[in-house]
C-alpha cells in the first residue's frame, strides 16, 4: 500500500466522520440561518432606520420641501409629514411615532424630540432657520433682492478636484470584507481545534498505537489535517456562497462579482492559513493527553488568531492602506486573515499579496516540519504534558 | 537440529533486544524467536519488560539496540503492516461504529474495499459481536469492546500476531473462543506470540513458554524442557517417619512439606534410589513419585523470590 493511499484513507475517515455528525450539519445551518438573518436585517430594519420621520406643524408646514433637500445635503433622510395637532404630534414623539415635532414660525422653529436630535437635522433646521433671519435682514436694505442674495450664496461652494474617482461602492466592499474577515477568523479557528482535538483524541483513547503500527505519524497527521481542511473549505465554501446568493437576490449587495471575487480569495487563503495553523495546532495537541488539558496547551495559537481578527476589523475599518495594515498583511501568521480583507477592499497591491502567499507559504513548509516533528516526538508518550523541548528531542 | 528448523521454517525472532528508560532496563538483551505455527507464551510480572519487547517488535517503541527479524529480514514498515497487534492499552476510536473502525483498520493494512468489508463481517461473526456490529464503540461493555479489539488485531489476516494480554478481560467462553482462534492461526502458519498473567491457560494451550525478569529472558522453551532445566522433584509419603528425617540427606533440598508428604529437590547427578532407601530406612513408604511442575511452580523457580 503506497503512503498517498494510507494519507487518503485517513483523510476519508475523517471527512466520513465530521460530515456525519449531527453537530457539523447543524452548526452549517445555524450558520447559514444567522447569514440570513443578518442579510435581512440589513435589507429592512437597518434600511427602515435611515429615514427620519419629522413631523410639521402650525407654521412649520411651509418647510415640508425646503426640509427634505436641506437634510438631503447633509446625508439625512427625511420624511416630513403634517401634524395638526402639535399636542398630538408631542405623544408621537413620545411613543416613538415620530423621531421629531418641529413648531413654530420658520425663523425661530423649535423642535421636541425623544432625547437627542440628529446632529446633522439640527444643522439642517438650523440652516433653514439662518437663511430665514437672513432673508428679513436682506429685506430690510432696499437696493437688494433677497432672493437673489440668497441664490448667489447658495452657489457659492468650493471647487473639489478627486485623485481618485469616487468609489460609491466602498461601504459595500467594506461590508464584504468584514465579513470575509469573520468566516476565516471562525474557520480557522473551528477547524484548527477540530485538528488538535483529533489528535488529542487518538492519543487519550489510545487508538494511535495500533495506527503507529500501520501508518507513520507524519501520514496520520496529514490524513488529518487534509481530511479536516476539506471539510472546513466545504462548509466555508457553502455558507459563502449562500451569502453572496442571498445578499445579491435581497439587493442588500450590487457587487455580486467582487464579493464573488472576495470569496474566491477567501477560500485560497482558508487552505493557506488553515496549513499555516494546523500544524501548529497539532503540535500543540500532541503534547496532552486528555481532552481537559486541550484548551490550556492551544490558548497561545488561539491568541494569535484573536489578535489578527481584531487587528483585521480595526485596520481595515480605519486605514486598510496604511504601512501598519501593509506590514502586519504579509506576515503568516496575520496574512490569511488580513490579506482577503484588503483584496476585498481592492486596497491590496499584487505585489502584496504575492509576498504574503510566499511568505505564508515558506511559513507552512517550516512549520509542516517543525509540527510533525513535535507530534512524532510525542504522540506515543501519554501522562502528564510533554514539555516542547523533550518533544522536540523525539 | 534447531538449526536446520530455524532455517527450514519462518520465525519471528527478537535478537538481543534492549531499551532503557532513565535507568530502568526494560529490555536487555532479550532474545528468542518464535516460529512460525507456533503459539509462544510470554510470561513475566509486571513491569518485567513484555510490553516493551512487544512494542519493539511492532515498531512503535525504537529498540537502543538488538534487531527484530521476520522470515531473515529485519523487519520495515512495509512487513510490520501485515502483523496484527493487540496493544496493552487497548484504543479504539469511541466514536466510531464497530463495522466502520474494522473496516477502516483493515483497508489501513492494506486491504481492498471489498475485501475488508468480509473480513470484517466475518469477525464480526466469529467473535460474537453481530449484534453489535452498528453499535458506537464507547457504547460497548468492557468485555465487547475487547472482542472488537481483538478483532482489529486479526481482520487484516496478519502473518505475524504479537497480542498483549488478549485473555484479560474476557469471559470464560470467550476465552475459549479466542484460545480457539490462536490455534486455528497458528495452524495456519501464523507465528503468534501473546503475554498472559495465566499461566494455566499458557502452560494449557503454548507450544513454548518464554519467562522475562526485569528485562531479561530468564528461561525459554516447551514446557517440558523448562521442567528439564529444573531438576527432579521427588515426592515421598512415609507415615513412619520423623519429621525432618530428610533433612541433610546427600545432594537434596527440601522445598516443601504437605499433608505428611515431603517434597525434594535432587541435585544433578543424585540417586533417587539412594533417597527412598532413606525413607524405607524410617518405616513403610506409602508414596514415592517424580513430581511434574506445573508452569506457575516452573515459573516461581525461575523468577525467584524477588519478582
Amino acid at each position: 500500500m503506497t503512503a498517498r493511499r494510507a494519507v487518503w484513507l485517513i483523510a476519508r475517515r475523517e471527512l466520513h466522520a465530521r460530515l456525519r455528525t449531527r453537530s457539523f450539519l447543524i452548526g452549517t445551518a445555524v450558520s447559514v440561518a444567522v447569514l440570513i438573518g443578518f442579510v435581512l436585517l440589513q435589507s429592512t430594519v437597518f434600511g427602515a432606520a435611515n429615514v427620519t420621520r419629522v413631523g410639521l406643524s402650525g407654521q412649520a408646514t411651509v418647510l415640508s420641501g425646503s426640509l427634505g433637500e436641506e437634510a438631503r445635503t447633509r446625508g439625512v433622510d427625511v420624511r416630513a409629514s403634517t401634524v395638526r395637532d402639535p399636542v398630538a404630534g408631542e405623544a408621537m414623539v413620545a411613543d416613538g411615532d415620530l423621531d421629531a415635532l418641529v413648531t413654530g414660525p420658520p425663523a425661530a422653529l423649535r423642535v421636541v424630540v425623544g432625547d437627542t436630535l440628529d446632529e446633522n437635522l439640527r444643522r439642517a433646521l438650523n440652516a433653514l432657520v439662518q437663511q430665514e433671519v437672513l432673508r428679513a435682514q436682506l429685506a430690510a436694505v432696499e437696493e437688494l433682492d433677497p432672493d437673489q442674495v440668497l441664490a448667489t450664496v447658495a452657489d457659492a461652494g468650493v471647487d473639489v478636484r478627486s485623485l481618485h474617482a469616487p468609489d460609491a461602492q466602498r461601504d459595500q466592499r467594506l461590508a464584504v470584507a468584514l465579513v470575509i474577515v469573520a468566516l476565516l477568523y471562525l474557520s480557522l479557528l473551528l477547524y484548527g481545534t477540530m485538528v488538535a482535538q483529533g489528535v488529542v483524541e487518538e492519543k487519550s483513547s489510545r487508538v494511535v498505537e495500533i495506527l503507529l503500527a500501520t501508518v507513520r505519524p507524519w501520514q496520520l497527521l496529514l490524513g488529518k489535517v487534509i481530511g479536516l481542511g476539506l471539510v472546513g473549505l466545504a462548509q466555508l465554501a457553502v455558507i459563502g456562497a449562500v451569502g453572496v446568493v442571498l445578499a445579491t437576490a435581497t439587493e442588500v449587495l450590487t457587487i455580486p462579482g467582487a464579493a464573488l471575487g472576495t470569496l474566491v480569495w477567501g477560500l485560497f487563503w482558508y487552505l493557506l492559513g488553515y496549513l499555516f495553523y494546523a500544524s501548529v495546532f497539532a503540535a500543540a495537541g500532541s503534547l496532552v493527553s486528555r481532552q481537559e488539558e486541550t484548551q490550556a496547551v492551544l490558548l497561545p495559537v488561539t491568541s494569535v488568531l484573536v489578535l489578527a481578527f481584531v487587528l483585521g476589523l480595526g485596520l481595515l475599518t480605519r486605514s486598510p492602506n496604511g504601512t501598519a495594515t501593509a506590514v502586519l498583511s504579509v506576515l503568516p501568521p496575520f496574512a490569511p486573515i488580513l490579506m482577503p480583507g484588503r483584496i476585498a477592499l481592492a486596497e491590496a497591491p499584487a505585489g502584496q499579496i504575492a509576498l504574503a502567499a510566499a511568505l505564508t507559504l515558506a511559513a507552512v513548509a517550516l512549520l509542516a516540519r517543525l509540527g510533525g516533528r513535535i507530534y512524532a516526538g510525542a504522540i506515543l508518550r501519554t501522562g502528564p504534558r510533554i514539555p516542547l523541548r523533550e518533544a522536540l528531542r523525539g | 537440529m534447531l538449526e536446520i528448523d530455524a532455517l527450514e521454517i519462518d520465525a519471528l525472532e527478537i535478537d538481543g533486544v534492549c531499551k532503557r528508560y532513565g535507568d530502568v532496563a526494560a529490555c536487555d538483551q532479550v532474545s528468542f524467536q518464535v516460529r512460525a505455527g507456533e503459539l509462544f507464551g510470554f510470561v513475566g510480572g509486571n513491569g518485567a519488560g513484555k510490553t516493551t519487547t512487544m512494542r519493539v517488535v511492532l515498531g512503535v517503541v525504537a529498540a537502543d539496540a538488538g534487531e527484530v527479524r521476520w522470515a531473515g529480514a529485519p523487519l520495515d514498515h512495509a512487513t510490520r503492516r501485515r502483523f496484527g497487534y493487540l496493544p496493552e492499552e487497548r484504543g479504539l476510536y469511541p466514536r466510531m461504529r464497530v463495522l466502520d473502525q474494522l473496516v477502516y483498520l483493515a483497508e489501513l493494512h492494506g486491504f481492498g474495499v471489498n475485501q475488508a468489508h468480509r473480513a470484517a463481517e466475518d469477525w464480526i461473526a466469529r467473535l460474537g459481536l453481530r449484534e453489535h456490529r452498528d453499535a458506537e464503540v464507547q457504547r460497548l461493555s468492557l468485555g465487547n469492546q475487547q472482542r472488537v479489539q481483538l478483532a482489529a488485531a486479526l481482520v487484516h489476516d496478519p502473518e505475524v500476531l504479537v497480542l498483549d494480554e488478549p485473555f484479560s478481560g474476557l469471559d470464560p467462553l470467550a476465552v475459549d473462543v479466542l484460545a480457539a482462534v490462536l490455534r486455528e492461526r497458528a495452524g495456519a502458519g501464523v507465528p503468534v506470540l501473546f503475554s498472559s498473567h495465566q499461566l494455566d491457560l499458557v502452560e494449557r494451550l503454548c507450544d513454548r513458554v518464554g519467562i522475562i525478569q526485569r528485562g531479561r529472558m530468564v528461561a525459554c522453551g516447551t514446557v517440558d524442557e523448562l521442567r528439564a532445566g529444573s531438576g527432579t522433584t521427588v515426592v515421598v509419603h512415609a507415615p513412619g517417619a520423623a519429621p525432618g528425617w530428610a533433612d541433610g540427606l546427600a545432594g537434596t533440598t527440601v522445598v516443601g512439606v504437605h499433608n505428611g508428604r515431603v517434597r525434594l529437590r535432587l541435585a544433578d547427578g543424585v540417586d533417587d534410589q539412594a533417597v527412598l532407601a532413606a525413607a524405607l530406612a524410617t518405616g513403610p513408604v506409602r508414596e514415592f513419585s517424580h513430581h511434574r511442575p506445573s508452569l506457575v511452580e516452573l515459573y516461581r523457580d525461575a523468577v525467584g523470590d524477588g519478582s
